[in-house]
């Protein structure tokens, strides 16, 4: 059984590697994921409030609603 | 009393005619007790049990036990694998040999979620009472136009895909 040619497999540092691996990992996994949602979500958000806030006209909006008769207060 | 009898009887049988066979590597333990009587539990969890497999041994196994007492270098491949088989079951690689259970576990998984959806589709059709007038089709119709009056989350939201002048969805 010992007399085939098997390399002698790797015998220490197992856990040190594997959290060498885990550590590097984790650390790439949460930067990915963290600028992924600055870029898809949080910019575009951004974004989507400047552009209605930029030309927005409030008594106007306010008009609207009143002619829709949403408001208690006034008809 | 008499079935005891034979059930140790055909144990003895059984254990005596394989042991014919194999010399000394024997995979089959000579007169052991059957699970679960033993208290042999190995897992990869647990793997280092109480007590041996095999506790009832020949007189072959004795010697090599005798003789794994001495020098291990004097003992030879074979012996070195019959005294592993002669403490434990099985090796890691049989123990945690993969198995076809996920798929029975899967069909009844989903044979029970289909008769669940049997069941509730029967209580549907008869058993469940009318609608509250604030599920039917006009009522929700008259809320959602009640929202998009007051311009609900006009930013991102439900207003926002709402087209005010041609009173329509934006597409």
């Amino acid at each position: 059984m010992a007399s085939s040619a098997l390399a002698k497999p790797q015998m220490r540092g197992l856990l040190a590697r594997r959290l060498r691996i885990h550590i590097v990992g984790a650390f790439v996994v949460s930067l990915g994921v963290a600028v992924f949602y600055k870029f898809a979500v949080a910019e575009p958000r951004k974004k989507a409030y400047a552009d209605f806030y930029r030309n927005y006209d409030s008594m106007k909006d306010f008009e609207e609603m009143k002619k829709a008769g949403v408001f208690q207060s006034i008809k | 009393m008499l079935s005891r009898a034979a059930w140790s009887l055909a144990l003895r049988r059984g254990g005596l005619g394989t042991l014919g066979i194999h010399s000394l590597g024997g995979s089959a333990p000579s007169d052991r007790k059957m699970p679960p009587y033993t208290n042999y539990f190995a897992q990869r969890s647990y793997p280092m049990p109480d007590e041996p497999f095999c506790t009832e041994l020949n007189a072959e196994q004795r010697a090599l036990k005798e003789k794994e007492k001495g020098s291990w270098t004097l003992l030879s491949d074979a012996e070195k694998v019959a005294l592993y088989r002669l403490q434990f079951h099985e090796t890691f690689a049989e123990m945690n040999r993969r198995s076809n259970e996920w798929k029975t576990v899967m069909g009844c998984v989903f044979f029970f979620l289909g008769f669940a959806a049997l069941l509730i589709w029967w209580q549907r059709v008869y058993m469940f009472p009318e609608k509250p007038i604030t599920l039917t089709d006009e009522w929700k119709a008259q809320q959602l136009q009640r929202i998009l009056d007051m311009k609900a989350n006009p930013v991102q939201g439900l207003a926002s895909r709402w087209d005010y002048e041609k009173k329509q969805w934006k597409k």
